[in-house]
């Protein structure tokens, strides 16, 4: 069956009073690099002020799935709904201007640009005067204010974390989409981070993001992803994920 | 005083012209560097890029002399510069849209962009020698010199003259005017800090909704009015000749390499040390010991390290060195 | 060999044919004699980069060192230089060898800080001024004897045929040396670094006039066939000039001209056969896979360092032979002539548009391409021609643009390279 279009959803929704608007959903989605496809039919959504969270064993395809949202990878079939436009066609670069913000697993920062290039780069779209805007990630990541001038590229893991995070967050976006923020940091930098994330969202910001660290990562989640071998697995809350066995004992070591 | 002569007769056969034939150099270094940042690959069609824009600036130079404009006691060439820029912008960006644009999308290999570079190059090059041909072309006009050696003979009363050219000064103003303009650009507009930001993670790039169109558009723009300041200002200096400018890509490519592909600082740095490098190595020094050892020391030889033949060697060997022990160059450029 | 790729060769004999019966046979048969010097060059260069990936910018280097096996195998011996100075140069070069490889060696056994940069600078030092002290007056003796005629070493005398291997085998241990240092590096520093270490290569060509006369060139070498003055003279070659009803000057040009192409087609013959046989055995198979992943091909326990340094020398030997051909063919050495359009870039273009990988693509490679190479000129004539037909006889645009034509060479081998990199990458002739 084909995804209904916006117009159709409207009708739907008025006429049966069940479909749901979602603010991001992304629809079966298959694609891949090259001729193999790393993600069959995969679908996720997540709303306002919600996170969500995906996590599986290695190479089941949770960051392609967030790539291919971002459209950085070609789909072969499947369809992006966000804000209730189909974005599936746009480039990259028109998602951000539509509101989305990812923030990669690696290479997520400029290392050669000073901390505030850095920042200014990811309100790049932004018309606006950006002051304000820094100021606000200033606070909210005090070290970087400190440094803004440096390198990103000298700083420690945890803090170029941190840079990445605010070079999404300039440009006020959305949809914030994180692909292991807590790699390869401290637990203490950990659970700061992940304080951050809830706090993002706590502003109705919308959070999709890949965790290495499942059991921790659910425990915040609204909505939480189990993918297998490039297909959905399991989908539910937070609380239920970390509740049912089979997830447990599988994917969380028991 | 023999110090005094001694030191002037350095000046005049070494740092002089290393310096305008540095600047020159850094100038096409900084094209090469601005393509390897943002594209990612060394551009063999340089070279000839610099030519056809000189030969832009020349025919304008011809044109605006028939007009019977002089901005005495500089050349005509200067004023050129702007309009032939131009023209070799639009060209670059045409190139761009019917060669390179489809293997970038393609994400072809780095050696797919060379090879293609070579296609432009010999376009490019019978491009020039089928409008303008092959022969020499001068186009200098204005006043030959600032100090002539005898008027700084008689000005100072020493026995060694300082000759300084207008068209070196030239080169070295302008040269530093555009550097100047460059690094500004790249430091502190945020199109400048985009161009960076794309060179240093290009996928980061495209998350942060930097338009790669506009960046390779600008990137073109920037090397073409790099590549026509110093194609002009060597031809205003030397003489303008398709070959020669096609043969200038080796030391060009050398000092972006000595310096460090990617890294503009690099390029300037390294546009200097070929200069001097191979100026210093290929002069004989018998005449600055005459000044400076006494009668009996005096050397049968030139006191040459290797000969004049020889210069283009030079940058070579030295480019040959760095690739090996240091390839990243001076300055880490990109680690590629 | 399908039936399109065979008639890309028929096609190719087609225009010889044309080019013999408009213009003269002598002008085809010179084609097919550079033609088939082209395809053995592109064989060299199709081993380096069709099989092995490697981008060798440097082709020209390798042709010139084969010019310069000729110079020294075939050219009549100077005795007086040798009395002059051959002793004190060639223990020269030796200090040189010996210090560049003393300085190799400190290097690698002394431990790193300034007391080894210290040590090499003072060794490299003393080493260059040792050289100079021995060098310089013994090229000053041999320049200086007969200059206008010689004023060089002069060659050992021998048959020219001997120079072709021996070109091979300069070519072979310059390959290695520029291997050793420079097959490490990224592939397009590596274009550059071949790209500068031909020009250096040609550069001391141009100079050492000790060696090679220098820009001077040296002219009259022999050759491996007879000479047209010979044969207008013999009895039996005049008959045979007057059954083919053409004039005796022709006949002994055309009758030269073929007693090299037998020659030139033993010697592609030779080179095919071992490129093809070497493609399909197992070495070749290795050679491809690591072409297409280094990383893969050293994990799986191959000697990818060792491969490419192999088919940098075997591949820059059949550049250094095509060369001693060349030089043997014109008959002098000219160092100037060496120009990286003529023998790097246009090689590449062969190799390119002939399909890389493909043995039989770049010998129509070489073929098609010098075919195009050298009537791009009368082609580009008649076109300018036709175009200004309309035209003002007395114009000067016409004039110019008429005077242009012989530079259309480089514009159309640059847009057939452009052409087949996007349309048909692979070549005319795609690897199997």
């Amino acid at each position: 069956m084909e995804t209904p279009s916006y117009d159709q959803k409207v009708i739907l929704l008025f006429s049966y009073g069940r479909y749901i608007l979602t603010f991001l959903a992304a629809t079966e989605l298959t694609g891949g690099y090259g001729s193999t496809n790393i993600i069959e039919d995969i679908s996720l959504s997540v709303e306002r002020g919600q996170i969500a969270v995906i996590v599986g064993p290695n190479g089941a395809g949770k960051s392609t799935a967030m790539k291919a949202i971002f459209g950085m990878i070609t789909l072969r079939s499947g369809q992006i709904c966000f804000k209730d436009k189909d974005i599936s066609r746009l480039p990259p670069q028109k998602r951000v201007a539509n509101g989305m913000a990812f923030v990669p697993q690696t290479r997520n920062i400029f290392p050669a640009l000073t901390i505030a290039e850095n920042l200014s780069m990811g309100a790049y779209l932004r018309k606006d005067n950006i002051t304000a805007a820094v100021q606000q990630i200033y606070e909210l990541f005090p070290i970087l204010g400190e440094r803004q001038n440096q390198l990103a590229g000298e700083l420690s893991g945890g803090q170029r974390q941190q840079v990445a995070l605010g070079r999404a967050l300039m440009t006020s976006p959305e949809l914030l989409m994180l692909d292991e923020p807590t790699a390869g940091v401290s637990p203490v930098v950990m659970d700061e981070v992940m304080e951050r994330i809830m706090e993002i969202a706590g502003t109705g910001v919308a959070v999709m993001m890949v965790e290495q660290n499942a059991r921790h990562a659910l425990q915040i989640a609204d909505i939480g992803y189990v993918l297998v071998q490039g297909r959905n697995r399991f989908t539910g809350s937070g609380p239920d994920l970390l509740a049912n066995r089979e997830v447990r004992t599988s994917f969380l070591g028991g | 005083m023999e110090l005094l002569n001694a030191a002037i007769v350095l000046a005049n056969f070494i740092v002089v012209p290393a310096l305008s034939y540095g600047s020159q150099l850094a100038l096409g270094a900084l094209g090469v560097t601005l393509i390897y940042s943002v594209f990612r690959f060394a551009d063999f069609a340089h070279g000839d890029t610099m030519s056809i824009a000189t030969m832009m600036a020349i025919f304008v130079t011809w044109w605006l002399q028939a007009q019977g404009v002089g901005i005495a006691p500089l050349p005509i060439g200067l004023l050129a510069i702007p309009v032939a820029a131009v023209g070799t912008g639009i060209l670059l960006l045409v190139i761009d849209r019917l060669v390179y644009r489809h293997y970038r999308r393609a994400r072809a290999p780095l050696i797919t962009f060379v090879i293609v570079s070579v296609g432009v190059m010999l376009m490019l090059n019978g491009l020039t020698r089928f409008i303008i041909g092959p022969g020499e072309q001068r186009f200098a006009d204005g006043a030959r010199f600032i100090i002539s050696a005898s008027e700084f003979k008689q000005l100072t009363g020493l026995r060694e003259g300082l000759a300084i050219k207008t068209t070196q000064v030239i080169t070295f103003a302008t040269a530093w005017a555009f550097m100047a303009f460059l690094f500004w650009f790249l430091k502190f507009t945020r199109t400048g800090t985009a161009i960076r930001a794309f060179s240093d993670n290009e996928e980061l790039a495209l998350l942060s909704g930097i338009s790669p169109k506009r960046v390779v558009t600008i990137c073109w723009l920037l090397v073409a009015l790099s590549a026509t300041i110093a194609g002009t200002l060597y031809g205003l200096d030397k003489v303008y000749k398709p070959f020669n400018y096609f043969q200038l890509l080796l030391p060009i490519f050398a000092a972006a390499v000595v310096g460090g592909m990617g890294s503009p600082t690099g390029a300037v740095l390294g546009g200097y040390l070929i200069a001097f490098s191979e100026i210093a190595i290929t002069y004989a020094y018998k005449r600055v010991a005459g000044y400076l050892l006494p009668e009996s020391w005096q050397p049968e030889g030139l006191l040459q390290l290797l000969f004049t033949d020889y210069k283009f060697a030079v940058s070579f060997g030295i480019l040959v060195v760095v690739l090996i022990f240091r390839p990243t160059g001076l300055i880490r450029g990109h680690p590629g | 060999m399908s039936k399109r790729e065979s008639l890309y060769f028929v096609a190719c004999i087609g225009l010889i044919f044309i080019v013999g019966l408009m213009q003269s046979w002598n002008v085809a048969l010179a084609l097919v004699n550079f033609g088939l010097v082209s395809a053995i060059l592109a064989l060299g260069v199709n081993i380096q980069w069709g099989y092995g990936g490697l981008f060798n910018a440097g082709i020209m280097g390798f042709v010139a060192v084969g010019g310069l096996a000729v110079v020294v195998t075939s050219a009549p011996p100077v005795i007086t230089a040798w009395e002059a100075g051959a002793a004190r140069i060639f223990l020269a070069l030796a200090v040189a060898i010996t210090t560049i490889a003393g300085a190799v060696l400190l290097w690698r056994y002394l431990n790193k800080g300034w007391l080894r940069t210290v040590a090499i600078v003072f060794w490299l030092l003393s080493g260059t001024f040792l050289f100079r002290w021995l060098f310089d007056p013994a090229v000053g003796a041999i320049e200086t004897i007969d200059a206008a005629r010689t004023g060089f070493l002069g060659g050992l005398g021998m048959p020219v045929l001997f120079a072709w291997p021996l070109g091979g085998l300069l070519a072979a241990v310059l390959a290695l040396a520029i291997g050793k240092v420079a097959l490490g590096l990224r592939s397009d520093y590596l274009a550059i670094a071949t790209l500068a270490i031909a020009e250096v290569i040609v550069a001391v060509l141009k100079n050492e006039e000790w060696l090679t006369r220098g820009v001077k060139n040296i002219s009259g070498l022999p050759r491996p066939v007879p000479y047209e003055i010979n044969l207008q003279q013999a009895e039996w070659f005049q008959k045979i000039a007057l059954i083919t009803g053409l004039d005796l000057a022709e006949a002994s040009s055309i009758a030269v001209k073929l007693c090299y192409t037998a020659l030139l087609l033993v010697v592609l013959f030779v080179v095919f056969v071992l490129c093809e046989r070497s493609l399909n055995a197992p070495w070749g198979r290795m050679m491809r896979s690591i072409r297409d992943n280094e990383r893969a091909a050293a994990a799986m326990g191959k000697d990818v360092n060792g491969r490419q340094l192999q088919i940098f020398i075997l591949g820059s030997a059949v550049c250094g032979i095509a060369g001693a051909i060349l030089t043997t063919l014109d008959g002098q050495f000219t160092p100037a002539s060496y120009q990286p359009l003529r023998f790097t870039f246009l090689i590449w273009v062969m190799v390119i548009v002939g399909g890389s990988g493909n043995n039989w693509g770049a010998v129509l490679g070489g073929l098609l391409i010098w075919f195009f190479w050298i009537q791009a000129e009368p082609m580009g004539y008649m076109a300018i021609e036709f175009l200004t037909s309309q035209m003002d006889f007395e114009s000067p645009l016409r004039a110019h643009l008429v005077e242009s034509a012989a530079h259309t060479r480089f514009l159309m081998m640059g847009l057939f390279l452009l052409l087949v990199m996007r349309f048909r990458p692979t070549g005319l002739i795609p690897e199997r």
